[in-house]
């Protein structure tokens, strides 16, 4: 799950990682109630999970009242990138004397976790890991041994921060670390972290994404949930607890097995379609999971046909025809299925489904035929 | 011959007590797998359908010998009972559980490699490992396996593991071991780990590999394939039309900026000298024909 700029800064501000005093706004008057508690100059931003937000103008730096409320008509409902800004974050301008950059993240090909830390901040890491990539000072941290102030220090030199900033950030960089290892982070990124003037380090920005396996043991991750859908079909599967990722095709796939799903798309995609979805009933594939999975495919007005591509392991083949059997009992279909059943009980399967095909409820013998059918119906 | 486990490898079910490893465990014994006991803390004692129970994993290998161990746990106590299972003397341990933190999964990697660098671990979030006629150890259905080789299957992806499994099958081309590593971020045994132990085992002729998007295993075995493999290897790569920046089910699916995608890794295997194949369809009809040449 990926937060919001301002969820970030509250994670990493219960972690003891300073950032600038601020709060959320959802109307101008909030906007403006915010400026006059923190106190001006205030930076007005646009809260969207995606890059580039300065440029798109949902970055203002706000002098006095007027400003503020200017800045918050303009940048509230501002369509940034096909995210339609609905909330902001309104703080304390900070005066930079040097921006740096932060971050933890896995290192999967050496197992470890990765530190990336560079006095080159304020830019996108990947432009400079392009460019100039003795500028980032990488990090690998055993995760049984953590990270210590010690090495923290002699991190910050290697990565030559200036001299009045080392230490506060060796600090901020063990905090954050721990932020990202107690909090369950995939990523934990402070771009720009920022020196000021008098000599402070703090977190100018945050980017935190957390690891949904965690949330069993995170409670209160429940308060950065609610928003973190913009696609509506998915905030249905979401609540329907199935495993699905809006696309923009014709044609619904609903598989077993992530990577059988997965395998679905390209193979719709070879032939000649294009997927509308990725979805992933599971190992228990019974009535109530496939009446959810077709009832959310069935919502999508773009789709013209849908596949179910079945390969029995554990999931009986016979399960899911009752299944579907059952699922057209409840919810009223607007497309053509085609099934490819395989597997364990296949044949059983598809005797099950045999007496009620026709031109809605086809069955095909392999992967690629029924890819080939889905596509033609739904051309 | 096959790899990591044979007809004589003893396992242990950590979790058989209850309901998915009772399960699994009984569908692994039915299939001629040597499954000698289980663990379950405070159940020791008792037995399920005849399978000794223990309360811990040291008395359960000290009773039985036993060297593999199936971790059928929730999340929350897998990376425990994985450790458990090393310090209990088990070296060979395969566990499925779904869901395991990657925090939890990296200490739990990095442990091992440290504290008991004679155990391997495959998975978690794995199918498991079949020696077809031999030895079964996790969620694989047996019946869609076929004993006698020469095939090795090493996938990242559980189901389409049963589709490869079933494409040779199918056409009467059998394996020596299929291994499902898993999909998640840090997973205990690699593709190359698997492709080393193919090469090295004379009754394997080819390789089929099963990658996904997401990671850079793929590129990784491409490199070691390319100075290492003598064997001709089948590869087919899932998520090609897959979105930046979403995981695809999987933990580990997720192509991050312009790495971990399909075409990346496709392209490093095929200038390794791979047969890269555009469906699992093909990739079957590939390894088929390639075997049937020999």
């Amino acid at each position: 799950m990926d937060l919001f700029e301002y969820q970030g800064k509250r994670y990493f501000a219960r972690h003891g990682i300073a950032v600038s005093p601020g709060d959320v706004a959802d109307t101008v008057d909030e906007a403006v109630a915010v400026a006059e508690r923190v106190g001006y100059p205030v930076v007005v931003k646009a809260q969207v999970k995606v890059g580039g937000r300065g440029k798109a103008g949902g970055v203002k730096l706000a002098n006095n009242v007027d400003e503020v409320r200017e800045h918050a008509v303009n940048i509230l409902g501002l369509d940034i990138k096909g995210h339609v800004v609905k909330r902001l974050w309104v703080e304390r301008s900070s005066d930079i004397a040097k921006e740096y950059y932060a971050s933890f993240t896995l290192d999967r090909p050496n197992k470890t976790h990765l530190g990336m830390l560079s006095a080159q901040g304020g830019v996108e890491i990947e432009v400079v890991a392009e460019e100039n990539p003795e500028a980032i000072a990488f990090l690998s941290i055993d995760p049984v041994e953590g990270l210590t102030l010690a090495t923290a220090r002699r991190w910050v030199a290697e990565a030559e921060l200036d001299d009045v900033a080392r230490e506060q950030s060796a600090e901020l960089l063990v905090k954050l670390y721990e932020c990202y290892t107690q909090g369950d982070c995939d990523l934990a990124e402070i771009n720009p972290l920022i020196l000021t003037p008098d000599n402070k380090v703090h977190a100018l920005d945050a980017k935190v994404t957390l690891d949904e396996n965690a949330s069993y043991r995170h409670p209160e991750w429940e308060e950065f949930r609610g928003d973190e859908f913009e696609d509506p079909r998915e905030k249905m599967a979401k609540e329907k607890g199935l495993n699905y990722i809006g696309l923009d095709g014709t044609v619904g796939i609903i598989a077993n097995g992530a990577g059988l799903a997965m395998s679905t798309l390209d193979v719709v995609n070879q032939v000649g379609g294009t997927a509308a979805n990725f979805l992933d009933i599971g190992g228990g594939a019974n009535a109530d999971v496939m009446a959810a999975a077709l009832e959310v495919i069935n919502a999508d007005p773009k789709v013209k046909s849908i596949f179910v591509n079945i390969f029995g392991g554990i999931t009986r083949v016979d399960e899911v025809a009752k299944g579907v059997l059952e699922a057209l009992k409840r919810v009223s279909i607007n497309s053509p299925i085609v099934l490819r059943l395989d597997g364990t009980n296949a044949l059983e399967g598809r005797a099950l489904l045999a007496p009620h095909l026709n031109e809605n409820l086809i069955t095909e013998p392999t992967m690629l035929d029924a890819a080939r059918r889905a596509v033609a119906l739904a051309n | 011959m096959s790899i990591f486990v044979d007809e004589n490898t003893k396992v242990i079910v950590q979790g058989l007590t209850g309901s998915q490893g009772r399960f699994h465990g009984l569908r692994n014994r039915d299939y001629g797998t040597k499954v000698v006991g289980g663990v379950t803390p405070g159940k020791g004692g008792s037995d399920v359908d005849g399978i000794p129970v223990f309360n811990s994993v040291k008395e359960a290998v000290d009773a039985t010998g036993a060297t593999a161990s199936f971790v059928v746990v929730p999340p929350k106590f897998a990376s425990d009972a994985i450790i458990e299972a090393a310090q209990g003397g088990i070296t060979f341990i395969v566990c499925i559980t779904e869901g395991i933190p990657a925090h939890d999964e990296a200490l739990t990697y990095n442990r091992l490699v440290e504290e008991f660098p004679g155990v391997r671990l495959l998975g978690p979030n794995c199918p498991g490992i079949i020696s077809p006629g031999k030895c079964n150890i996790g969620i694989t259905s047996g019946d869609i396996a076929l004993a006698g080789g020469p095939v090795g299957i090493v996938s990242r992806s559980g189901t389409l593991t049963y589709q490869a499994l079933h494409e040779l099958s199918m056409q009467g081309i059998g394996q020596t071991t299929c291994v499902g590593i898993g999909g998640d971020p840090v997973p205990g045994t690699n593709f190359i780990d698997c492709l080393a132990e193919f090469e090295k085992d004379p009754e394997t002729k080819a390789v089929m590999m099963i990658g996904e998007i997401g990671g850079s295993e793929e590129e990784r075995a491409a490199e070691w394939i390319k100075l290492n493999m003598t064997k001709p290897v089948v590869a087919y790569v899932a998520g090609v039309t897959a979105p930046p920046g979403r995981k695809m089910g999987h933990a580990g699916a997720i192509i991050s900026g312009s790495k971990g995608t399909a075409q990346a890794k496709m392209d490093a295997l095929t200038a390794a000298g791979v047969y890269v194949c555009q469906n699992p369809t093909e990739a079957g009809a590939k390894m088929v024909e390639i075997v049937r040449a020999m």
